[in-house]
């Protein structure tokens, strides 16, 4: 099982697709970590730069509908190859959200009030999740804030076997 | 209590509720390409798990990049091709057979009213217009269902959208569900199934549903959903002919996969699409839509007629009543893809490829290409696309390029003007 935690990559945007996530040129590859080097290098986001911004991140913290669009499981690789294995947001296209659950990674849904103080915390906020219970600890300059969120039964379990893969596997055998 | 067509086929195929709002389901077909498919196939092999659940129940195409493109692209193909062969499936479609997939499967008699059927890209939601619930998902699903021939879904549920009235002449499939996305928003309908119903969808041919099935995924739906009638037995009796004494019987059969008169509805949305107009996208997101009559003027470079969307037969039958005769402006360059060798074949029959030719129009092979930029047809920067495909998002067909999508009447229209406008097929009246 991964731990979930760190440095907090914000993007403040509805509705990032997935072809912004990791432009389809790149899916020729054949393996995950070729990616790495190409997460959100297409997301014309103001302020923002690919090459400064994601080094030593571990949680991105976004708005609405996050990885609408494409199904390419290349979107939570390209994350998962910059040590990014949880998503926070208002919410989630279908298709990412399972695949990051599917890669044993966390997309959590938070109210957009909820979003907002994320949103508005220092941009040397840490962050801390556990998933037992579901708890993010957010600590910024000298303050400290927790949020719970909802974990299903079966979100859970998958993000305990390591991913869907290996669940299925041992489940339906 | 009335069911939804999608809770019929989740309860007809249901193997486990790991938890209550989780259902493992039962799969009748994986389809499989070249882009999201090696990785499973990896995947699979390095944990031992290399046995495909049932040969027959898969299908693989070699779509997005066709002919390869480059060295990476080539060991894509290589990597399907060898592993289809090795597993046994037969239903396995190179080049020279190959076409884009959600035309190709369809054409081939792959989807079938009650079906489930997964394949690793999202536009599978297009095989919901056969009464199918047909869901696009990621690699490790599509892995899981190649294994174990299930796959996982959260509750069915269904928004309804009643399509009633006639269309205008000129107004097609892809105007109704550019205005629909228009109204309800790229997450209008996420996590949910589109259901389409009502006397205009009566009306439509097969492509026509599958045209507004495919943009479901634009509204965030996990697929688009139309009941089997007459149209669908007309369309699949090739294949089912051998099964079937009449269509009569097939109908009957199907009545299993319409949704009951008391079944539930998250929202239901009634449209009179003989108000909806000619659509485009002026933004980066398939729910910016305007008329065509807004955005008349648009300066365009390139014009796209092809894809999962609209590359079938009744696609360019369009395209070619709009192009008949007539020269493209000097300015643009036009491009089309026939979606299948079949759809190719019969534009060839038609004299449609002709007139496309005639009219200064390049006409590639089938292929996924240009749609997401991969090939056959990539924007420079700063470029315009009039394009009949399904995304518009920043730097889809290329770095800094900008997609206008519209349907093949009203791309046909914007490659003889150089800029967009209304087809002569349409009248406002």
């Amino acid at each position: 099982m991964k731990k979930f935690g760190g440095r907090i990559l914000f993007l403040d945007r509805d509705d990032i697709n997935t072809d912004e996530i990791i432009p389809a040129k790149y899916l020729t590859v054949l393996s995950k970590d070729a990616l790495s080097s190409h997460l959100l290098e297409d997301l014309a986001l103001p302020g923002f730069d690919p090459g400064r911004d994601i080094a030593g991140k571990g949680v991105l913290v976004t708005r609405a509908n996050f990885g609408c669009g494409s199904s390419r499981e290349h979107a939570p690789w390209a994350l998962e190859a910059n040590g990014i294995y949880a998503v926070i947001a208002e919410s989630f296209a279908r298709i990412f959200r399972q695949n990051m659950y599917n890669c044993g990674m966390l997309a959590i849904e938070l109210p957009k009030e909820d979003i907002e103080r994320i949103i508005g915390a220092s941009r040397d906020a840490a962050c801390v999740i556990t998933t037992y219970p579901p708890n993010i600890v957010i600590t910024s300059e000298d303050k400290i804030s927790t949020w719970s969120f909802v974990l299903n039964g079966f979100d859970r379990d998958l993000i305990q076997a390591g991913g869907w893969l290996d669940y299925a596997h041992k489940k339906y055998g | 209590m009335g069911r939804t067509i999608a809770e019929k086929i989740f309860d007809a195929h249901l193997v486990d509720k790991p938890d209550a709002g989780s259902h493992v389901l039962r799969l009748d077909a994986v389809f499989c390409h070249e882009i999201t498919t090696p990785i499973a196939i990896q995947e699979l092999r390095e944990r031992g798990m290399e046995s495909v659940f049932d040969p027959a129940r898969i299908k693989a195409v070699i779509d997005h990049v066709s002919p390869a493109k480059d060295s990476l692209t080539a060991e894509q193909g290589k990597v399907l091709r060898d592993w289809a062969r090795r597993s046994g499936i037969r239903d396995f479609f190179d080049i020279g057979r190959n076409g884009v997939c959600h035309a190709l499967f369809p054409e081939q008699g792959f989807a079938r009213p009650g079906m489930t059927i997964i394949m690793g890209d999202s536009h599978t939601c297009t095989h919901g217009a056969f009464g199918a619930f047909a869901a696009g998902v990621g690699t490790t699903d599509l892995a899981v269902g190649i294994h174990k021939g299930v796959a996982v879904f959260r509750e069915p549920k269904s928004i309804r959208f009643i399509l009633n009235g006639k269309l205008r002449a000129g107004v097609y499939a892809k105007d109704v569900i550019l205005y629909i996305i228009g109204q309800i928003g790229t997450d209008g309908a996420t996590n949910c199934v589109m259901e389409f119903c009502g006397e205009a969808v009566t009306a439509m041919s097969m492509e026509s549903r599958m045209t507004i099935c495919n943009m479901a995924v634009e509204a965030g739906a996990s697929s688009g959903i139309c009941a089997p009638d007459a149209v669908t037995a007309d369309y699949l009796w090739p294949f089912i002919s051998a099964e079937c004494t009449s269509k009569e019987e097939a109908l009957a059969s199907w009545m299993a996969w319409h949704s009951d008169p008391d079944a539930e509805y998250e929202k239901t949305f009634q449209y009179d699409v003989s108000a909806v107009e000619p659509m485009g996208t002026f933004g980066y997101k398939p729910d910016q839509v305007k008329t065509i009559r807004e955005l008349e003027g648009t300066h365009i470079d390139q014009v796209y007629i092809g894809s999962c969307t609209n590359g079938r037969i009744e696609d360019l039958r369009v395209a070619a009543d709009v192009l008949r005769g007539k020269k493209i402006a000097d300015s643009v360059r036009a491009i089309l893809s026939p979606a299948t060798p079949a759809v190719y074949s019969r534009a060839l029959d038609e004299g449609l490829v002709k007139i496309f030719m005639d009219a200064g129009v390049c006409l590639t092979n089938p292929t996924c290409g240009a749609c997401l930029g991969m090939s056959n047809g990539v924007l420079a920067s700063g470029e315009t696309a009039a394009s009949t495909t399904n995304r518009n998002f920043n730097g889809r067909m290329g770095k800094g390029g900008m997609i206008h999508l519209m349907s093949p009447a009203s791309a046909a229209a914007a490659a003889l003007a150089g800029h967009i406008r209304n087809s002569a097929l349409y009248t406002a009246n």
